[in-house]
């Protein structure tokens, strides 16, 4: 409470009051929510708002930041909770009451056109759409998919919180009509080179992608092109498709598309570890497929060692090792590219090195990830230099963070864990939990070291280092005002082609203090050196540089106009319409305003 | 198999399209309407006594008796009802509509409406035009002059013009009418036009002398709603066709009588589901403002029961002014009215869709789901007796009302 830096005029500590409002049964898309508290945040005298659906984890969150009231307790999920904390209660009451004049101003900016209500409608809208996108919230998002199913729409299913037996009757159910489920809690994907949900634009190429992990699908294109290849398709299947209940049905079917498709010569497979027996399943499949099959379980070695597997398979170590392999196997079989076999990686002069400082001693390493498979594979790559780190999403047999709000000695977090986001965005489109969170952790004293990924790309926040660099340079500026040295580490995913402008993040992030890269290996080497007391005689790369492998041009215009129906987060409908696709999307709302009881009745009654 | 719901809703709404309206005839309410006395007045919407009456509907029933000869002024007309002497039902009951108060009488002269392809009929009253008129509850000596001049001189020479033209086809001239600009409701313009252009030639041979023809003809073709109330008998001989179907969850009436929204729903036979009239949103005429408005009055609802009005909008953009729309407005809202309907309507196409039919058919079970409850194109009415129509709008029922009633079907039909 004391805080020696604060002068003494502002240490009088003026009464702040929280003010709340529950609106029952109102639904909001989370953008929606999020831009609404950015404009209460905003109004004359609020130190702090919270806009968010009355999920547990949400008033958990709400609680973290001291915005949570005692009458909030009993807000259900399907209220919109509104809150702001004021330095005076006019402020507050004058803030609240703006809430529909915000909401209103907004709904105004829409366009005329007609905003379907229902799938059904939505078909008829485009009929030729073979795609639906679907980022409701969980509870609602297997209907969804089974509605969209129905319609003989291939899914990407965004929500997270879906049942298990959801997802494999979900599976199951398109597996019979010759469609693919991607999800639930599928980030990401590439189709006929349209990106799908958080995606970086990549040239389009020959390696094809299967991944049940989002931010490892992003970092292994983005890898790809910036070694000068390309991506034909990219495939999700969610992250729980590679277990043993839900037997990588989706993986598989994804697989097999690959297989036949002509424009497709090497195939590369992502995921966390999978259960041993489906893993083994998979490789039987890949083993027959005809194609080169580079693959990362990330730290998975196979019964059979890394090698025997079959000759058309490799594995590779790290996401961008992947890349590398997967281009190389590529480009040696590609009239296109006369590269000789050797190094991939950063042939350009190396950029001036950034001394990095080793963190004191006795402070520990916090990683703050917005990408749960970088967390993972950060996790992965760490094992051997620092064994206790613990996470919300540990290695097997790793530590586990009991309190995912609270670090404990090194500790990486997932911020895109469920704990994160039952209710609320994912931390690629809102910066402001990890801000909290680098803030709070910055102000530790046993806090030594800072790593964070920024993963741009369609989907994900418009410019996140505008938000993340300021946020930057407050946790350096406020670790040194007591004369603690903090040095901050961030691996920007993105490429040049991605609408945030892969350059300009670095350099806003560099600009901030960041030490920055390009390459998640490179980070996590970065980190390793620094605490193994190397941290100021290894130079590292900061960024990475394409070889020159002449880029192909992108035959857009002879591509028939892709087309999908878009049902939940409306930014998702905003990128792909900025990609050129055609879409349509469904001003969805809960079943009957979310009265379950009333939900219920209607089922018995289809 | 898709679930007997789902199949009754199916017949339901296929009668409803199949039903043919054939206006056939004009005579005495208490000749032509089943269940009609000598002391029985026929009121808008669902079932009210004079006590929660609105200002409108109180002055339209007094308006009646005095019209009837029965009361000569306000006291007398209230105690005949008060007392019981002269009852009140709603014009539902007995199978006819009246747009705003609704207020028919024994002696009043009715359309008669015969669906061709069901057998059933439906009635209603003529149409008295703008300005101070019984059905927004003006009663003063100059409404029942209006009234009698109707009475005495109009409707038999109409009566005898739809007998020499056997009949209008009233599905027809709304097909027509939807692709000349109309929604069948709050836009009767080029329907009314078509209808004294058909009929115009029969009353030229009907009237007694050519000046009483051409007060006829004048007083058709100056009135923009007067096919209103053969359209309405049209709409309720095709919604009776589609009501009392077991197992329907499919809403065959929208009614209100200014106090009250009350809806029936096929499968429920004749029960009523009401709850508060909301106010419509709208355009009022200069003098007047939202403070003025009667909540929401007429049967006239019924044409978005049958699948046209606000629900065919998308083919009248003219008077999306009344809610300052723009013409995209108007296809957004036929759009919206496909997420709660059943069926797309054979005969009702809108030019503007690529031709395609007016959504028809308004399933419970889609209202209560969406939360999308039906839009109405409504007159509003001024709250005192005797000031008429103060403007135009929109309205849409309260969603408590379908809730109501899918619960109710629910336990009924054990689900």
């Amino acid at each position: 409470m004391d805080d020696p830096s604060v002068p003494n005029d502002m240490a009088v500590v003026s009464p702040t009051v929280n003010l709340a409002e529950i609106r029952a049964g109102s639904y909001y898309d989370s953008v929606v929510l999020m831009l609404l508290q950015r404009a209460l945040s905003d109004l004359p005298g609020v130190l702090d708002a919270g806009v968010v659906m009355g999920t547990p984890a949400n008033k958990a969150l709400l609680a973290q930041s001291a915005l949570l009231t005692d009458d909030l307790e009993d807000a259900a999920p399907e209220d919109l909770i509104l809150v702001v904390k004021a330095d005076s209660e006019a402020a507050g009451r004058s803030a609240l009451a703006h809430v529909d004049e915000l909401l209103a101003a907004r709904r105004s900016h829409q366009s005329d056109g007609y905003r379907p209500k229902s799938l059904s409608s939505a078909k008829r809208m485009v009929p030729e759409a073979e795609w639906v996108l679907i980022s409701v919230p969980g509870r609602y998002a297997a209907d969804a998919a089974r509605e969209a199913l129905k319609l003989g729409k291939n899914v990407f299913l965004y929500s997270d919180n879906v049942s298990l037996a959801d997802e494999i009757s979900l599976k199951e159910t398109a597996a019979g009509k010759g469609l693919l489920v991607m999800g639930p809690d599928c980030g990401t994907a590439r189709v006929d080179g349209m990106g799908l949900g958080f995606a970086n634009r990549v040239r389009t190429g020959r390696i094809g992608i299967v991944a049940a992990s989002g931010t490892g699908l992003q970092t292994v294109m983005v890898g790809i092109h910036l070694l000068g290849c390309g991506v034909s398709q990219a495939y999700g299947t969610g992250g729980r498709d590679l277990s043993a209940e839900v037997q990588a049905r989706s993986a598989k079917d994804a697989l097999a598309k690959l297989k036949d498709d002509a424009e497709t010569d090497a195939i590369v497979i992502v995921s966390k570890p999978p259960e041993a027996s489906v893993a083994e399943d998979l490789l039987r499949d890949a083993a027959s497929c005809g194609k080169p099959v580079i693959i990362n379980f990330i730290g998975y070695r196979s019964t059979q060692g890394q090698e025997g597997v079959a000759p058309n398979i490799c594995f590779a170590e790290t996401l961008d090792g992947t890349a590398e392999t997967a281009v190389r196997q590529t480009t040696s079989t590609d009239s296109q590219s006369s590269s000789e076999e050797g190094p991939l990686t950063s042939q350009a002069t190396e950029p001036p090195c950034q001394l990095m400082p080793c963190p004191q001693q006795g402070t520990y390493l916090r990683g703050l990830y917005s990408g749960g498979t970088l967390a993972y594979e950060a996790l992965f790559l760490l094992r051997d230099c620092l064994p206790s780190v613990r996470s919300n999403g540990p290695l097997p047999g790793g530590l586990h963070l009991d309190n995912p709000h609270r670090s404990d000695g090194h500790t990486i977090v997932d911020l895109g864990g469920d704990a994160f986001t039952e209710g609320r965005l994912h931390p690629m489109l809102d910066n402001e939990l990890r801000i909290r969170r680098l803030l709070q952790e910055a102000r530790d004293p046993e806090t030594g070291l800072i790593v964070l990924d920024v993963v741009l790309g369609d989907g994900a926040h418009e410019d996140p280092a505008s938000e993340l660099g300021p946020a930057v340079a407050e946790a350096i500026a406020s670790a040194a005002r007591e004369g603690r040295t903090l040095p901050i580490v961030a691996v920007v995913i993105g490429t040049d082609a991605d609408p945030q402008g892969l350059d300009r993040q670095v350099e806003q992030l560099k600009g901030a203090g960041a030490y920055v890269f390009t390459r998640h290996d490179d980070a996590v080497r970065a980190v390793t050196n620094a605490f193994a007391g190397e941290g100021a005689d290894r130079p590292h790369r900061s960024s990475r540089q394409a070889p020159d492998v002449p880029k192909t041009a992108e035959p857009a215009e002879n591509l028939p106009t892709f087309a999908a129906i878009n049902v939940g987060l409306e930014s998702f409908s905003d990128s792909l319409r900025s990609q050129g696709a055609e879409v349509v999307h469904v001003d969805w709302r809960p079943p009957a305003g979310g009265d379950e009881r009333l939900a219920s009745l209607l089922t018995r009654l289809r | 198999m898709a679930n007997s719901i789902d199949s009754a809703n199916a017949e339901a709404v296929e009668r409803i399209i199949e039903a043919r309206p054939v206006l056939t005839g004009l005579g005495k309410a208490l000749d032509l309407i089943p269940g009609m006395h000598e002391n029985l007045l026929l009121h808008a919407g669902p079932p009210i006594g004079w006590d929660k009456a609105s200002g409108p509907l109180r002055g339209a029933l007094i308006g009646a008796l005095i019209f009837e000869g029965r009361a000569r002024d306000e006291e007398e007309a209230e105690r005949l009802i008060v007392s019981g002497e002269v009852g009140l039902a709603p014009c539902h009951h007995h199978s006819a509509v009246g747009p705003m108060a609704g207020v028919i009488s024994p002696s009043m002269a009715v359309y008669e409406v015969e669906n061709r392809t069901h057998g059933n009929r439906a009635f209603s009253n003529l149409n008295e035009g703008y300005g101070k008129v019984l059905r927004y509850g003006a009663y003063s000596e100059e409404v029942q002059e209006r009234l009698r001049w109707m009475h005495e001189v109009m409707a038999p020479v109409l009566g005898a013009a739809i007998e020499s033209c056997s009949g209008v086809d009233i599905r027809a001239l709304l097909a027509e009418a939807l692709h000349m600009g109309d929604e069948g409701h709050n836009r009767n313009k080029a329907g009314s036009i078509l209808y004294t252009k058909l009929l115009a030639p029969h009353i030229a041979k009907a009237a007694p002398d050519p000046a009483t023809a051409a007060d006829v003809i004048e007083a058709l073709g100056d009135n923009a709603l007067s096919v209103l109330n053969p359209v309405m008998a049209a709409c309720k001989a095709m919604a009776d066709a589609g009501s009392e179907i077991e197992q329907s969850t499919i809403v065959t009436t929208m009614a209100r009588n200014g106090t009250e929204f009350g809806i029936r729903v096929s499968g429920l036979g004749g029960r009523w589901f009401t709850s508060p009239c909301p106010q419509p949103v709208g355009l009022y005429f200069p003098g007047f403002t939202a403070e003025d408005g009667n909540p929401d009055i007429g049967d006239s609802t019924i044409t978005e029961t049958a699948g046209i009005g606000a629900f065919a909008m998308a083919a009248a953009p003219a008077i999306v002014t009344f809610v300052s729309g723009t013409p995209q407005d108007a296809l957004n809202a036929t759009l919206e009215m496909y997420e709660i309907t059943a069926a797309e309507h054979n005969s009702f196409t809108i030019p503007q869709l690529d031709f395609r039919g007016t959504p028809v058919g308004i399933d419970l079970r889609a209202v209560v789901e969406t939360g999308i409850t039906p839009r109405v194109n409504t007159g509003i009415a001024h709250k005192e007796a005797g000031v008429g129509q103060i403007g135009a709008g929109l309205v849409r029922p309260p969603l408590a009302l379908f809730t109501e009633a899918l619960v109710t079907f629910a336990e009924e039909y054990g689900f």
